[in-house]
């Protein structure tokens, strides 16, 4: 096989980048629950990094790359039996085939990790990394076939998704909502007040998660050529965009610009432009992140006016952000940018790759969902997925670590002293 | 004998801390504390979300003083602490039966 050094180095790289944003995004959901939940939240996504890193390599990956299966791989790299061959329909790439699946590993680790910020601070521990490995497999390994697999239906349709607009973050948002619906909210929300206890590592994260997305976009061209520099420029643009817009909405509704609408604004642009990074030009990705950052910023709201306690808005950033990203493609890809891609509705190619991009979303969304709601109805009614009542009220860091984050208990709920005032 | 006890806002710590030297008080206890009077809390904004903070943080500064000597100490804390706008804290003073240096064992106005 003809392997390019630059190429595999860089992809080398990149894989490396995206593992950090699990850790990023650890530090992002982390500092935004309360003090006594903080290293749950931190255990949840590193023992994701762990369970998805052993089952990817023993099999999820084979189902998920190889064979010519319409709706699924097959068993033929099983514990990575033949990876000195490419994945199907990967054939052309300049980069060992083991290379390629060390970046795919990635992106399956954070995938489930994303959902944690919805369920945050009631799930169990157990519960949550047996969760994560099934629906590793059930949902994960099939929906990366459809799309990412030259063999799969949705890529066979057309639909264009560069990093995982679909594949990750519209999953990962579905995913999270059927899970927070099986597992009912949070004990005292929305009543009483739950306040991010460390806004500061919420940036932290975003800094790192920001980083990261470079590894994630630009290596998705799975080579360091003109189409990773594209990627790499859109998703830069896409996300100063958002996250001026989200604090630009901030501003005129509640009257301040926030650190924290900064950060959720940087992420909802990542988000955004994760689909279309490699299709969309710059200045098509600064008018992709701009609508992400408002409507990502209006969609936090939704989980109040329905009354489904989504903690950390993962629906309202990843799901409506994916969904958001994967739509504008169909108006905004230009062969201009990618001749591997399509045209948009703004370049002339009509509405016939929206409609291809809206196949994808609706079918990515609607099997993510339901998948999910009975894998965690399943778990619920046998192990249990959530903690008990007084665990919860003690805070996941003692009930299910038998740790403490911080010497100081008055951070325990959340707010700097206990709340019996501050809810009066 | 008299223990001052100073309820001010946290930034004007140090402005109270070099005036009390200044006026030859060599020790004092400080703590931080939480509360609020008329100035009630302030309201946080997350993600849209309202919060309301009712309890502001605040300094809790305790002097020990001689009796003759507790006007001029009340007087130098308020001077050095206000700022005239609300929030600003409270000053007042208790009697004390005794005072016992650990250290020495003395008693009374010497182990202040």
């Amino acid at each position: 096989m003809n392997f390019n050094s630059g190429d595999t180095a860089w992809i080398i790289v990149a894989a490396a980048m995206v593992l950090l944003m699990t850790p990023g995004l650890a530090f992002f959901y982390g500092g935004m629950v309360r003090g006594k939940n903080v290293l749950g939240m931190l255990a949840q996504n590193f023992v994701t990094m762990g369970v998805v890193s052993v089952l990817w390599i023993t099999g999820v990956y084979s189902l998920a790359f190889s064979g010519k299966g319409k709706w699924i791989g097959d068993f033929h790299q099983f514990g990575l039996n033949h990876i000195w061959q490419q994945a199907t329909g990967f054939e052309s790439l300049t980069i060992p085939p083991l290379v390629f699946c060390a970046f795919q590993l990635m992106f399956a680790i954070i995938t489930p990790a994303l959902i944690t910020g919805a369920t945050a601070d009631r799930l169990k521990f157990g519960a949550w990394t047996l969760f994560s490995a099934i629906w590793l497999v059930v949902v994960y390994a099939p929906v990366a076939h459809w799309v990412f697999s030259p063999s799969g239906w949705l890529f066979k349709l057309g639909a264009l998704d560069f990093a995982g607009g679909t594949v990750v973050h519209a999953n990962a948002g579905a995913a999270a909502l059927a899970v927070i619906l099986v597992i009912g909210k949070r004990k005292g929300w929305p009543k009483e007040r739950m306040r991010p206890h460390n806004v500061p590592f919420v940036l932290l994260g975003t800094g790192l998660l920001w980083f990261g997305w470079f590894g994630f976009n630009a290596g998705s061209a799975l080579a360091a050529n003109t189409t990773s520099a594209f990627a790499f420029v859109n998703t830069n643009t896409a996300t100063g965009a958002a996250l001026l817009a989200w604090i630009l909405t901030e501003k005129i509704r509640d009257g301040h610009a926030t650190t924290l609408g900064a950060a959720s604004g940087a992420v909802a642009g990542l988000v955004a432009i994760t689909p279309a990074c490699g299709f969309v030009s710059p200045m098509g990705s600064i008018a992709i992140g701009f609508a992400a950052g408002v409507i990502c910023a209006l969609a936090t709201g939704l989980k109040t006016k329905f009354g489904y306690d989504d903690a950390l808005d993962v629906v309202g950033v990843h799901l409506i952000g994916g969904i958001l990203g994967a739509l504008t493609i169909g108006l905004f890809a230009t062969k201009m940018t990618n001749s591997a891609g399509a045209n948009g509705f703004f370049y002339k190619g009509g509405w016939t790759l929206m409609g291809h991009q809206a196949v994808a979303v609706l079918a990515v969304v609607a099997y993510s969902f339901v998948a999910t709601y009975i894998l965690a109805q399943i778990l619920d009614k046998t192990i249990g997925l959530r903690v008990s009542e007084e665990a919860e009220s003690i805070g996941l860091d003692l009930s299910q670590h038998a740790e403490t984050a911080y010497e100081s208990s008055s951070y325990s709920d959340g707010s700097r002293f206990t709340s019996n005032f501050a809810q009066r | 004998m008299n223990l001052i006890t100073a309820i001010i806002k946290p930034f004007k710590l140090d402005d109270v801390k070099t005036a009390l030297n200044a006026a030859g008080i060599t020790g004092m206890t400080v703590s931080e504390a939480s509360g609020f009077g008329r100035q009630r809390g302030h309201t946080e904004v997350y993600r849209g979300a309202e919060y309301t903070v009712d309890l502001v943080p605040k300094i809790r500064l305790e002097v020990l003083v001689d009796a003759p000597d507790v006007e001029s100490v009340i007087e130098t804390i308020v001077k050095a602490a206000s700022t005239g706008s609300i929030g600003d804290g409270k000053v007042w003073s208790t009697k004390v039966e005794n005072i016992v240096r650990v250290r020495t064992g003395e008693r009374g106005v010497d182990a202040i």
